[in-house]
Formats: C-alpha cells, structure tokens, sequence
C-alpha cells in the first residue's frame, strides 16, 4: 500500500476517533441537559451540573476537533456536509451557545429558571440536531465534486426524524449512567430509574434504525444481508445484544461504575456497526475516503503533530478527570 | 444592494467574527494577568493578590465561557457559509485550525477546569501550574489563527492547481511575509485590551472610596503596564503598516484615503472620502506627514487609489474612518499612561479623581481599538479573501439567501441576549469587588451555593 492509499484511511481512523471521543465525552455531558428537566429542584441541579462543570469544556473541544479535522483531511467531504445540513448544523450551534453558557450564567444568576430552560432545551437541540446530521449522512448527501447540490431541506426525512429522537435517548442514558456514578443516595437511586427505562427506549431505537438502514440504499442491503459480506457484520448485532443484557444486569445490580462503561460501550459498538455500513464512504453515496483526502503533504504535514500531540492531550485529560474522580458534593462550585 | 447569499454571508461573518474576537482580546491579556497575580501570590504570600486573582477568575469564566460558544460557531462558518473558499484553502489553511486546536484549545479548555475547580484538589504549585498551561492555551491560540489569517493576506509557500492552493514550504505559509507582525501587534492589542478593563476598575473603586488595597495594585501595576507597551505598540503598529504598504498598496491607500499617485503626500487628518467622484470632501491635511509616516521619508512616493482599477479597489469610507478610530485611541492610550506616570511619580496615581474618570471612559478603549484595526484590515482586504488571487464573490456557499438570512437574524438575536447577560453579569461581580465585607456565616447546606454573590465560603480560603 502506497502513501497515497495509506495516509487517508489512517485520517478516516482519527477523524472517526475525533468523532467517537466527542459522541462519548460530550454525549453525556449533553445527557446530563437532558435529564435536568427532570430533576427535582436546584439541589438536584446543582450536583448534576457540579458533577460535569470541570471538564464539559475539555470534551466540547473534540467537536471542534472532529471539524477542523475534516476540513484539513478530507476537504470535500466538510464542504459537501456543511452547506447541506446549513438549518441543522446551525441549530445545533446556537443549541450549543445556549447549553455552554449556562454552566457560567446559571450559577451568577439570582433566579436560575432561564438558563435551567437554556441548559435543558439547548442539550436536547443539540443531540436532535447532532442526530439528524447522523441520520443525514447515512441517508446520503448530493453532490457534485466537492460542492453541495441539494435544497436546504434534502436532509429532512422520516429517517433523520428518527435519528435525532434516537440520540436523545442515547445521550440521557449516558447521562443517567453517569449520574448514577457519581452521585449517591435519593439521586442515584432516581438515575437508576432513568438508565432502566432509558435503556429500554435505547435499544427499541437501534433495532428501528437497524430495520429501517438496510431499506435506504440498495449498497446498504447488499452488505448486511449479502453472502459473505454479512457474515463480517454480524458481531456488530450480537454485540449488542450482550452489551444489552450486561447494562439490564449492572443497573439490576446496582453497580456503580459498570452501567457507565457498558453505555459507552454501547455507543461504539452501533457508531462502529454504522461505519462499516457505509465503508469506505466518508460521505455517502458519492465521496469515498481516497476521492475526498487533501494531498499527502496536507495529511502528512498534520499528522506528524498530531502523533506528538495526541499522546499529551489525552494524558493531561484523563489528569483532569482523576482530579474531579469520586462522588460529587454540591458546594464544589468555585463561585 | 440585493439579498444575495453572498453579502448576507458577508454581514453574517463580519458579525460572528467581530463579536468573537472581543473575548479572545480580553482573554489572552487575563489569562496572563491571573497567571502573573498567582505567581505573585505565591511567592509573596500578600493576601491582597489571591483576592485579585479570585476576582478577575471570574470575569475571566465568564468571558472565556462567551469566547469558546462564539468560537465553536466560527469553526463552522467556514463550511456552511464560504465552502468554495474552504474547498480551495482547506490544504493550506486546514492544518492551522487544526494546530490551533490540539495545541491550545485542548489545553484552554482542560487546564480553565481545574483553574476554577481544583483549588481543594491541586497543591498551590499545580494549580499556579494550570493557570500558566491557560496562558499559554490562549497565546498558541494567537499564534496558529493569525498565522492562517495573515496567510490570507499576504499568501506564500503554496503551489495553485485547478484553484486549489497545495501547500510547498510549510515553514513559509506558518510565517509568512505579514505574520510577525500581525501577531505582536494583535497580542499587545489584547494586553492594553484588559490593561484598561483592569484600570477602569481600580479607578472606580478610587472614585467610591472602596477595595483600597485591590485598587491600589490594579492602577499601580496597570500605569505601569500602559506606561511601557502602548508606546512599544505604537512601533509595532508602524512595522506592520510598512509591510502592508509593501504587500496590499490598496489598503494603505484606502487608509489614508489617498487617490492619486503623489510623491510628499499630505496625512488626511479628517475627510469625507467618496469613491464615486474619487476624491475627498472637508480634508483638513497635514502635508507630507503621510509620505513620512509610511516611507519614513519627507517625499516619499504614495501610490494612489486611482492607480488600481476600480474592481480591485477595497471601499474607502469604513477602512478610512475605522483605521482614524484605532490611531486616536492609540493616542488617548499613550495620554493615559503618560499621565499616569507622572502622577505616580508627583505621588498622587491614587488621589487624582479626573485621572480616575479618564480612567473609566477609557475601560472600553482597548475593545473599539481591536474592533476597529481589524474592520480596517479585513475591508482593506476586499475584493478578495486569499488577498490577489481568490475572489469574496467566488468564495462563498451553494446556500440560498433566505436560509442564510435566517441564520443571520437568529445569530443577532441570540448574541444579543447571551453578550447582553455576560455583561450584566460581569458588571455585577465587579459592582461586589474584590474586597467584599464579611458575610453572616452561616451556610444554609440547600440554598447559598446556588447565589454565588452572596455566597461567604470561599473555597480558596481553606487553602493549606
């Protein structure tokens, strides 16, 4: 394999590591906003949005990350994604003012009920909005070359409705997971409560999607279900299962840590099932990972820093996240 | 004026950018402020510098807070907006918001968590040390976005194929011929930036008789600041004119309002500069100053507008006016630490009250200044967005005006609301002071944390 061949598919390994570490991080940072709605009262507030403060901006960043990225590895690919999900994208970015300036504004406010709205209505637009661009790219973008064909509704669909719903759920059971462990007494017994349900409500919207993928694109019905092809697919679906079960078990159990782990789990294993879907497209149905790479002194000249730098970004942040380790209290603020 | 994609993307960017750009102004200076009053902190143990430091954090968090949701948009803009321009530079341009992103934002972000949160977590070295690492997140910031905008400026190291630019000498495109000096001239820009807001406050606290201590240190360290680099930045600035007139001519001369070719030419003090008759109404001038300034010669040769064909122009009247507002502020600047010098050496900085009020309207000086300098070098950068060779107008998106029209008005509203609330915020932590009087200490484990104005138990005073 040439350099030429090489370098792009490492870059579609990052940039899917850029995305996956953003889904994970931020996913339950924005499951957290979800969830608040359903809180009881600012003492609840408080330590779920305590419990995230520290590090919320650490895992925003590798959204930015994911984009930049994009933009310098494979070019075509942002500029045919960004013009055609414009409306959503856009909501999402306004979505994300809203949620990151209420960890500053709520706790300088002296009544908190705007920016509560703020954070929970902003997490629950960002993840639908987050969904629908999933549910976008999989359904396929129009283009010609690197530029956006389509309407400014092309990514509308019964499909990306779907998506944007199914996320929700997936962030708050991260969020639920998370609280769960890093609360204790009346909050975490009610996190139990939420991961339970919202488990159930998760796995109905992976086996709709599921059911509905195969149905978009011919290519799609073609690997899941095409001799041999689907034979290389069928860990993804078994793994869920026991993913499944395993998180049914932990939350029965009432571990601490476990149900935390599994949800994450869970996210990689469908992220992973809809990569290999669509392999080797990084935009389907038209822009492959060779046809949309930057050139190799573009992609060459990023990773050399990247392969520095990336070993320090992800030691200093789990520092971070050792430092704020254990069970949150409510006056950790630095107000 | 029609509502096409492209003007409304151009008023929607000009927005986003200039709103976003007063936080990394503000920032980048407070980040070093609190880094330099923890240092001080530490190594004099005087109490009156932990007390700085807890005060300005909060500003800063709050600030800061404003400058990464507005940031986050920006990174986006690229994209839904300019996707020609982001098709064609994506090579170039691509790895420096990618540098600037694994080097600082990464580092901003992570290290602000345990600078606001990990006061009872870190020992006092750790923590002065996350303070530090915030500092300089916020200067390797500087330094990748303004290289990759003086890039666009003034372009090298790229090779053109088929409109696309394929980066050739790396080590070129990061310096290029206007990097250096964009950048100093920017960074000192944001310290005089917070050395003013800084100011300000002192000189309020002055003039209401309050936060004695606090406001004593504030003006004392801030004349002293203002007093050396505003003259320092008035050099810079002169440095990065002399390369703009090598590199963008038809910036200079819209600058000056300059229309024909001349050598001694006279500095513009006031005019009316219009573009369609090619002249200027009401000039007041001062003759050869101009041809002084930017040739450092008495009859130095300027190249007039009139010599570059009315396409490749920039528009005059905003570049003119805005570039006139940064130099008069500049100029009210070196008043403020001139004077300031002398009264401390007269030993009155601390009992002057009109320097004090001086003091306060100039709070806001160091914002308009870096709002204006930037207004006259991007305009003074039309019609092009990579400066010679990629046009504004072949720049933009396949996105249709009513949905970027959208945007735009949605983007005002909630900026609007979000900047409104960050300031009225921020007023009301400098309205408490740093030198709060005690409170009844008697917390209520379900209600004070929540109001933290009237919160008494300060974290940082359990500190061993």
């Amino acid at each position: 394999m040439t350099t030429m061949e090489l370098l792009p598919l490492v870059w579609f390994g990052i940039i899917g590591f850029g995305v996956i570490m953003y889904v994970l991080l931020d996913g339950f940072v924005l499951g957290i906003g979800i969830l608040s709605g359903f809180a009881h009262g600012e003492h609840e507030r408080d330590i779920m949005m305590n419990s995230v403060a520290p590090i919320w901006d650490g895992n925003e960043t590798w959204l930015v990350l994911g984009g930049v990225g994009l933009l310098a590895a494979f070019p075509p690919a942002y500029t045919v994604l960004l013009p055609a999900l414009y409306l959503p994208l856009s909501l999402m970015l306004i979505a994300l003012i809203f949620r990151g300036v209420a960890f500053e504004f709520r706790f300088k406010a002296n009544r908190p009920l705007g920016w509560n709205m703020a954070f929970n209505l902003g997490s629950i637009v960002a993840t639908f909005c987050q969904g629908v661009t999933l549910g976008a790219i999989v359904q396929g973008i129009d283009a010609e070359g690197a530029q956006y064909v389509g309407g400014a509704f092309d990514w509308l669909s019964a499909f990306t409705l779907l998506t944007g719903c199914a996320l929700v759920a997936g962030y708050a059971l991260l969020g639920a997971t998370w609280v769960v462990m890093k609360t204790s007494g009346v909050l975490q017994a009610k996190a139990y409560g939420w991961s339970r349900m919202l488990l159930t409500s998760v796995i109905v919207f992976m086996a709709l999607v599921s059911l509905y993928v195969p149905f978009l694109d011919g290519n799609y019905a073609e690997r899941w279900f095409g001799f041999p092809h689907a034979l290389l697919m069928v860990p993804f679906p078994l793994a869920a299962i026991a993913v499944s079960y395993g998180l049914y078990w932990s939350v029965a159990h009432r571990h601490e840590h476990l149900p935390f782990l599994l949800s994450l789990a869970m996210f990689v294993v469908g992220y992973a099932g809809l990569a290999a879907s669509f392999w080797p497209h990084i935009i389907p149905p038209h822009l492959t990972i060779w046809n949309a790479a930057s050139p190799p002194e573009t992609q060459g000249f990023l990773i050399v820093g990247l392969g520095f730098l990336l070993p320090f970004i992800l030691f200093y942040t789990g520092w971070s996240y050792w430092i704020f380790r254990g069970k949150v209290t409510r006056d950790m603020g630095y107000h | 004026m029609s509502l096409d994609p492209e003007i409304l993307s151009r008023i929607q960017f000009a927005f986003v950018v200039s709103f976003h750009i007063l936080f990394p102004a503000f920032t980048i200076g407070l980040a070093s402020w609190l880094a330099m009053c923890e240092g001080l902190y530490l190594a004099t143990s005087r109490d009156v510098f932990r007390r700085l430091y807890q005060f300005w954090v909060k500003i800063f968090a709050v600030s800061f807070g404003m400058g990464v949701v507005s940031g986050i948009v920006m990174s986006f803009q690229f994209g839904t907006n300019w996707s020609v321009f982001a098709e064609a530079t994506a090579p170039v341009l691509g790895p420096l918001f990618s540098y600037e992103v694994l080097t600082a934002f990464f580092l901003e972000a992570t290290f602000l968590g345990i600078m606001l949160f990990g006061w009872n977590k870190v020992g006092p070295r750790l923590h002065f040390f996350a303070t530090a690492m915030v500092a300089i997140g916020t200067m390797l910031s500087a330094f990748w976005i303004l290289s990759a905008n003086s890039w666009m400026h003034t372009p090298d190291g790229f090779e053109l194929r088929d409109g696309i630019f394929y980066p050739v000498d790396w080590f070129k495109i990061v310096f290029n011929p206007s990097f250096p000096y964009r950048l100093v001239h920017m960074v000192l820009a944001a310290y005089l930036t917070t050395a003013f807001v800084i100011l300000g406050v002192g000189a309020w606290y002055r003039l209401r008789d309050t936060a004695h201590e606090s406001a004593r240190v504030m003006l004392m360290m801030g004349v002293g600041f203002v007093s050396i680099v505003t003259p320092l930045q008035i050099v810079a600035g002169d440095f990065h004119g002399l390369k703009t007139l090598e590199y963008q001519p038809a910036k200079i001369a819209a600058m000056e309002a300059h229309w024909d070719t001349e050598r001694g030419a006279a500095l513009a003090l006031f005019a009316w500069p219009d573009s369609a008759a090619e002249t200027n109404h009401f000039e007041i001038a001062i003759p050869n100053l101009a041809s002084l300034i930017l040739t450092h010669e008495w009859n130095g040769e300027l190249v007039g507008l009139k010599d570059f064909p009315r396409s490749e122009r920039p528009p005059v009247a905003p570049i003119f006016f805005s570039f006139r507002i940064m130099v008069g502020l500049g100029i009210l600047m070196l008043i403020a630490g001139m004077s300031g010098l002398w009264l401390a050496w007269r030993r009155r900085l601390f009992d002057t009250p009109w320097y004090h009020r001086y003091l306060v309207a100039m709070t806001p000086s160091g914002f308009i200044a870096v709002l204006a300098g930037w207004i006259t070098t991007e305009i003074g950068r039309q019609p092009y967005t990579v400066y010679g060779l990629l046009r504004t107008s072949d720049s933009v998106s396949p996105v249709g005006a009513p949905s970027v029209l959208a945007t735009l008005v949605t983007f005002v509203v909630v900026y609007g609301i979000v900047f409104g609330a960050g300031l009225y915020y921020i007023l009301r932590v400098v309205r408490t002071g740093p030198e709060r009087p005690p409170v009844d200490p008697k917390p209520d484990p379900y209600a004070t944390p929540a109001r933290p104005l009237s919160y008494p138990n300060e974290s940082v005073g359990e500190r061993s």
